[in-house]
């Protein structure tokens, strides 16, 4: 699904990832764990088509196709989401409209026929019921006002509604009261399937305990420098990050 | 350049759509201004000798007076004898229906996507058209229905001599002939415009719409408009400008009147989409209009909403003098600058009537190179007991190169006033866009749905089948997200 090969880029001719390989199958389920500043936002933006950034090495495919090579809209409508770990406000902009634009862009994307209003209207109640989201959430400017949690569970709402092939979820647990993370681990787990993959940026072992990790992946100074099974979270819980980068280092 | 700078470069290079020259057998007066112009206007027009006698104060008042200076306006000289004061369509008759007009003409409504079909218009959007064509109207559709109604909209040409003591009794009532430079420019050498009467307790039924399109080389446009609204009654007016592309600035200065009585309502509408001049700077029209309301019997209202798209130069505050008590007045605007173009705009509420109330709410997008400012004049003055204002302006800059001023003046003289002013300046961020695109939007909708999110409130105020247009003109698709 997802191969990433020797992946280097860099902010303003500061490094930042230092060579990245990974591989995530249809399927599965991948954590990626580390330290503050050590890239995974930035792997994230990478891999959604941020700008700003300069890829100075490596290659990305996703489902065969060159994914750096592509515009971030031509990604998400070719299945690519990322939660932000900052959703972003936008005033005046009904969450309903950006959603149903959203939906009709992939639609279209896909060959299929745009949801008129009506039909959008039932699809994103039962999506918003889903993730427990009062209807009028959709009603208000896009992010605008809404508390930290609330932003996180709109993301969520958007992911449910979108049905990537690949999730990427950049800290989607940080901030979140428990039920809100029951919330989220739900939708992340009803969207698992065979043909789909997701990528979890987290700090917290607790997200896992929801959301079983097929893998897991330490990042530190822009390079994945372990990766084992759903234990390693569990020890890194316990020990942090301190003995792996020791043993990187050595 | 900033990376979003060169992003939206190529979506903000917008070509002027409505660049297209009409050609057609003009009646022009050579140019030049002098007393014998004014004359020869009045007597083209078959005026009434005090109509003459109000053109010629004018003319020898605007003589008298020096061009103004704006502080955030920057254009060269404009050379008034190098103008031609006038240009009709040359028409051989007077004309009864649309079936005589100049086919030419009516194709080039047709182009600008302008309804001037009265048979394909019933089937459709009720809205009666007003054309001016340069100087002359050219037809007036719907006058019939209007007229039982009691409504009077035809040319103000027409008016003079149909009802010339209603001009009269009106004309320069709201802004006086020496108000200013182009008041009295205007006052002098006006050409034609539309002329708006609805009795009293009559709700005009359709929304009333003038055209405006500049098309001959060298003539300025000094379209004059009265509305008037009598006691208890209601109009909606808007006003849609396109002008053909040119490589020299033309010319444009308007002036607005209307009068609302007790009880009356007016809601102005204006569109405008004048060419702009080119990326350089070339040419564009120079649009400086004095447009002001009087709401002169108890519970008046008058609501001013303009988008404004085009033009060179803009210098424009449509104003409310809210005379009577518990008047209303409210301003709502959008103004987009981009590469070269200057707008100066905003608004003055005068609240002379207790109660009354004001609402300004103005977005300035500047793109490009783009300069724009609001500059917003509340008044309260002694007798205005618990006068309120609102006030907000936010402004929108794409990109790093231009620029937006905000000028708040307040000058209050009551104490019990109650005067609120909030303003925002914001930048289209890249993360917005970003998060649009990662969504699956392309950049160009993105940009148009942040920008539309950003107009919201004023495009909510436009009559629908407009607020669609206004959409369009910021060169935006957006499906349905007003309202
Ligand atoms: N635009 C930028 N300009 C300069 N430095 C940047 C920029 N973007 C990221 N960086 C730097 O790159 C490094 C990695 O940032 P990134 O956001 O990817 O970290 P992270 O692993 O997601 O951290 P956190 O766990 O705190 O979210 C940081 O040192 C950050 O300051
Ligand atoms: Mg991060």
């Amino acid at each position: 699904m997802l191969s990433i090969k020797n992946l280097k880029a860099s902010v303003e001719d500061k490094a930042i990832l230092n060579g990245i390989d990974l591989e995530v199958g249809a399927g599965e389920v991948h954590a990626i764990m580390g330290p503050n500043g050590s890239g995974k936002s930035t792997l994230a933006g990478v891999l959604a088509g941020r700008e700003g950034y300069d890829i100075t090495d490596g290659s990305v495919t996703y489902r065969g196709m060159d994914l750096l090579d592509m515009d971030p809209e031509i990604r998400a409508r070719e299945g690519v989401f990322l939660a932000f770990q900052y959703p972003v406000e936008i005033p005046g902009v009904t969450n309903m409209y950006l959603l149903k634009a959203a939906v009709n862009a992939v639609r279209k994307h896909r060959g299929e026929a745009e949801l008129d209003a009506m039909d959008f209207l039932k699809l994103i109640k039962e999506k918003a019921a889903l993730v427990e989201m009062k209807q009028e959430f959709l009603y208000r400017s896009v992010n605008e006002g809404f508390s930290g949690g609330e932003k996180k569970r709109n993301e969520i709402l958007q992911m449910a509604l979108l049905e990537p092939t690949l999730s990427i979820l950049d800290e989607t647990d940080s901030g979140l009261d428990i039920d809100a993370l029951r919330v989220v681990a739900e939708g992340v787990n009803k969207l698992r399937s065979p043909d789909r993959a997701i990528v979890v940026v987290t700090h917290y072992q607790r997200l896992l305990d929801y959301i079983v990790p097929d893998r897991v992946h330490v990042l530190a100074g822009g390079r994945i420098i372990q990766s084992g099974g759903k234990e390693l979270a569990q020890e890194l819980e316990q020990k942090g990050y301190g003995w792996i980068e020791d043993q990187a280092a050595a | 350049m900033s990376q979003t700078e060169r992003e939206l470069a190529p979506l903000l290079k917008r070509d002027y759509k409505e660049g297209f020259v009409t050609e057609i057998d003009a009646d022009t007066l050579p140019p030049g201004l002098d007393e014998s112009v004014v004359r020869a206007i009045s007597e083209k027009k078959h005026e009434p000798a005090w109509m003459l006698e109000w053109r010629l104060e004018a003319f020898r008042r605007w003589e008298a007076m020096t061009l103004p200076k704006w502080a955030h306006i920057h254009y060269p000289p404009i050379d008034f004898q190098a103008i031609s004061y006038y240009s009709a369509p040359k028409q051989k008759k007077l004309l009864d229906s649309l079936d005589e007009v100049d086919p030419k003409l009516l194709e080039t409504y047709e182009k600008l996507g302008i309804p001037i079909d009265e048979q394909k218009m019933l089937a459709g959007v009720k809205v009666a058209v007003d054309a001016v064509f340069d100087s002359v109207s050219v037809a007036t559709t719907f006058k019939k229905t209007l007229r039982d109604a009691g409504v009077i909209f035809c040319p103000i040409s027409e008016a003079l001599q149909e009802f010339p003591d209603l001009v009269r009794q009106y004309l320069g009532s709201v802004v006086p002939s020496g108000d200013n430079y182009y008041a009295a420019l205007n006052s002098a050498v006006f050409s034609d415009g539309s002329f708006v009467f609805v009795p009293k307790g009559v709700r005009c039924p359709m929304e009333l719409s003038t055209y405006f399109r500049i098309n001959e080389m060298n003539t300025g446009q000094f379209e004059r408009t009265l509305i008037v609204a009598e006691d208890d009654s209601y109009v909606s007016y808007l006003e849609g400008c396109t002008a053909p592309m040119r490589d020299e600035n033309q010319l444009h200065a308007a002036v607005v009147e209307l009068v609302a009585m007790k009880g009356a309502e007016i809601k102005y509408s204006t569109v405008q989409n004048w060419y702009p001049g080119d990326e350089d700077g070339r040419g564009g029209i120079y649009n400086f209009v004095t447009k002001r309301g009087a709401c002169r019997g108890q519970g008046a209202k008058i609501s001013w909403t303009q988008v404004e798209t085009g033009s060179a130069i803009t210098w424009k505050y449509p104003s409310v003098i809210l005379e009577g008590d518990d008047t209303v007045g409210e301003f709502y605007s959008v103004a987009l600058t981009n590469n070269h173009q200057q707008a100066d705009t905003g608004t003055k509420m005068v609240h002379v009537g207790k109660n009354s109330r004001s609402t300004i709410i103005s977005k300035g997008i500047s793109a490009g190179k783009g300069q724009n400012a609001y500059r917003g004049l509340v008044k309260v003055l002694k007798g205005a007991d618990n006068a309120r204002n609102y006030s907000q302006c936010d402004s929108l800059l794409m990109g790093d190169e231009c620029g937006a001023h905000t000028f708040p003046y307040m000058e209050v003289k009551n104490p019990s006033a109650t005067i609120e002013h909030e303003a925002t300046t914001s930048r289209i961020g890249e993360d917005q866009l970003f998060y649009c695109r990662q969504r699956g939007l392309s950049e160009e909708d993105a940009v148009s749905m942040i920008v539309n999110g950003f107009c919201k409130e004023v495009f909510k105020e436009l009559p629908m089948e407009f607020a669609v247009e206004a959409q369009k003109l910021l060169g935006i698709s957006l499906e349905g997200a007003v309202g």
